[in-house]
């Protein structure tokens, strides 16, 4: 007997519910769900449970052991903190798209086959773009339809694999994939897309800073992070991650530093973060498997927490450029505080969150003896603190006076943002409750006096850099280009070919058929003769005109001549100028079509 | 609506300053007093972390400001 159900239907069946409330109600019920889920969670054993027989194959719902517990612990806390965040949200579609996108995520965390697993991927999909939607601007709109397409792709190649795989092994069980077949890469390509992995990243930074100032605390949390679950379950120690893990994260760096936009800032180092998270998939050892874990669970977190500051300004002052924002601390000094708290976090300073995950991946690279990835993390460790913990904060609440005067946030975004502060420091001094439910066991201390030192030289002396070259950081008006170039402007040339030759032609192919052709036809058939001639004295117009080009005198009177006469033809036809004898023309004519007739029998 | 001007005034951001400048020869002198564990040879050197982390920056943000010129556009770029 199970007391538990699958923690996607709580979700599901809850947000489908969520209309029948109002007001008040409403709150409560909102904030009630995922107090039903964590206990639901508590009550989940481990083993696979809920499989259900469809059409004789077996589809696994409750798929439970350390590392999905892990995702699933950490996806109904968040899910908790954003919909607290989220409550005086008017619109309830928006609500119901958080719910179901937070559902099928934890569905994809417990699915045990590929079957279930690509059915959540892509309510996913579909769940998440509302929450940019419900922004109703027409940039929202269109990053939408683009974040929409791209993810039909990324689900398409996921299903050609899943396809193939299950064709060549006959089951459909998801677990971990050792054999390097196109049903692999297929499988790998889906996963690498919603882990955002350039070059198929384009789409975060172009979508989620166009969602509702709420739905980027969703997003920033779900998607990718459930990319890097099934990295971990499929793609273990698959060494081509460790490479387009440290791309990820000094790719997410140098974009940062390049925006203007807050929110854009926040979404390249998503991709910064996920990076070091990739990176410890690829390595596959138990102490980077952890890693990684952690890490996902810190940076859920934090970077939750810096996607509710971020939204927090939104909301009470409707800008999101860094040019446009400023000074901000004076009045809305809670918000900074989160902020910070946040700020710190990412940049693993000691006593937050992300000092006691990072450094295990870092950890795991320097046990396997990847000195060279352990050079480039720790650029990309320093670059964090550069464009995350200095330069969003910096730019947003000081730097210059904008003239903007407004508060805090309303209380129930206060309280989400102060839950989730609350944690990232717990976590930070505390790490022990975090490292009991990693997957492995645990034999690490993050607080050594090495560590420690190290961390301070590396982000203080990044802090002194920022200051330094301040000036070369000054934001500018202007957005950065990314692959998605190609499919933005190459979609601008297939509809430019769509819009002008090829329906310019499809419009007039009645009108060039029914009446330009037969009319010519006709005005041909009056007077044949005349026809060839003007044909004949055409050519040779032009060939007098090249000679022309050449030398000025050379049959200089011979081209006039001929000029003059074909202005006469086309102006008599269909008479003629000069009555020639058509039986000469006419002898000449069949003379050369039985020629052709000849020479065709004679070929064949 | 109440407002704070702490970081307004010079007076507090030269003490900031001054603490900032502070930790920074702090974290460098610890670096005599702790007998590090050595994983790679460089690990030796006093104050290395504070160099690499401080040289890391200063490539990113030129490297930055170089590919810079090449892919921004204005704001309009796509519209």
């Amino acid at each position: 007997m199970i007391n538990w159900v699958p923690p996607a239907v709580i979700f599901i069946v809850g947000g489908l519910f969520t209309p029948l409330f109002k007001g008040r109600v409403r709150k409560a019920y909102l904030m009630i769900v995922p107090f039903v889920a964590f206990i639901n969670l508590l009550l989940m054993s481990e083993g696979t449970n809920w499989v259900v027989n469809f059409l004789g194959y077996e589809l696994i719902f409750g798929k439970v052991d350390k590392l999905s517990m892990v995702f699933g612990y950490i996806f109904v806390i968040m899910g908790f903190s954003g919909i607290l965040y989220a409550l005086n949200v008017e619109n309830i579609g928006e609500h119901m798209a958080a719910f179901f996108y937070i559902g099928s995520a934890l569905g994809v965390v417990f699915s045990g086959d590929y079957f279930s697993l690509f059915v959540f991927w892509e309510i996913m999909a579909f769940a998440s773009v509302l929450l940019i939607w419900y922004r109703k601007r027409k940039a929202s709109l269109s990053a939408g339809f683009r974040y929409i397409l791209v993810h039909i792709v990324g689900g398409l190649c996921l299903l050609g694999g899943i396809i193939l795989h299950f064709v060549s092994t006959g089951s459909i069980e998801f677990g971990s994939i050792a054999e390097k077949t196109l049903a692999s890469y297929l499988i790998l390509i889906g996963f690498l897309l919603n882990a955002a992995v350039p070059p198929l990243s384009a789409w975060l930074p172009d979508a989620y800073p166009e969602s509702t100032y709420s739905g980027g605390v969703f997003l920033s949390a779900f998607t990718t992070k459930t990319a890097v679950y099934v990295l971990l379950r499929a793609f273990v120690g698959w060494e081509l991650l460790i490479y387009l893990g440290t791309i990820m994260t000094l790719y997410g760096i140098v974009y940062a530093i390049l925006e203007n936009d807050m929110r854009r800032i926040l979404a390249y180092s998503i991709i910064n973060q996920v990076g070091f998270m990739v990176v410890g998939a690829g390595i596959g050892t138990q102490m980077a498997i952890n890693g990684a874990a952690a890490h996902a669970f810190t940076h859920i977190l934090y970077k939750g927490l810096l996607w509710m500051s971020a939204g927090s300004v939104l909301y009470m002052t409707g800008k999101s450029k860094c040019t446009d924002l400023g000074g901000l601390y004076r009045t809305m000094p809670l918000t900074l505080i989160f902020c910070m708290v946040g700020a710190l976090s990412i940049s693993a300073f000691p006593l937050f969150s992300g000092f006691v995950s990072k450094s295990m991946t870092i950890e795991a690279a320097v046990e396997e003896h990847l000195t060279f990835i352990w050079i480039l993390l720790m650029v990309a460790s320093a670059g964090v603190f550069l464009h995350a913990g200095i330069k969003f904060p910096y730019f947003v609440f000081f730097a210059k006076d904008s003239g903007i005067r407004v508060r805090d946030p309303p209380v129930n975004m206060l309280l989400a943002m102060g839950f989730v502060s609350f944690l990232c420091i717990f976590l930070g001094v505390y790490p022990k409750p975090l490292y009991n439910i990693l997957p492995y066991p645990v034999d690490y201390a993050p607080y050594t006096a090495d560590h420690i030192i190290e961390t301070l030289q590396l982000l203080l002396f990044s802090a002194l850099a920022f200051f330094i070259f301040l000036g070369y950081l000054k934001r500018t008006e202007t957005i950065t280009l990314d692959t998605d170039w190609f499919y933005r402007t190459g979609a601008k040339a297939f509809l430019w070919f769509v819009n002008y030759p090829l329906s310019t032609f499809s419009a007039r192919i009645g009108e060039i058929f029914f009446k330009t052709l037969p009319s010519a036809l006709g005005k041909i058939g009056r007077n044949p003769v005349a026809v060839v001639q003007i044909l004949i004295d055409e050519i040779y117009l032009t060939f007098l005109k090249a000679v022309h080009h050449f030398s000025r005198t050379f049959l200089r009177r011979e081209w006039i001549e001929v000029k003059r006469r074909l202005a006469k033809e086309r102006k008599v036809y269909p008479r003629e100028v000069v009555r020639r004898s058509p039986i000469g023309t006419a002898v000449l004519l069949i003379t050369l079509f039985l020629f052709i007739y000849l020479l065709d029998l004679v070929v064949i | 609506m109440r407002e704070i001007n702490y970081f307004d005034k010079p007076k507090n951001i030269r003490k900031l300053k001054i603490l900032f400048y502070s930790s920074l020869a702090l974290v460098v002198l610890m670096d005599l007093f702790f007998q590090r564990h050595v994983r790679f040879s460089w690990d030796r050197i006093p104050g290395i972390y504070a160099l690499y982390g401080f040289v890391s920056c200063v490539l990113i943000i030129f490297f930055s400001k170089a590919l810079g010129i090449l892919i921004k556009r204005s704001e309009d770029y796509y519209d």
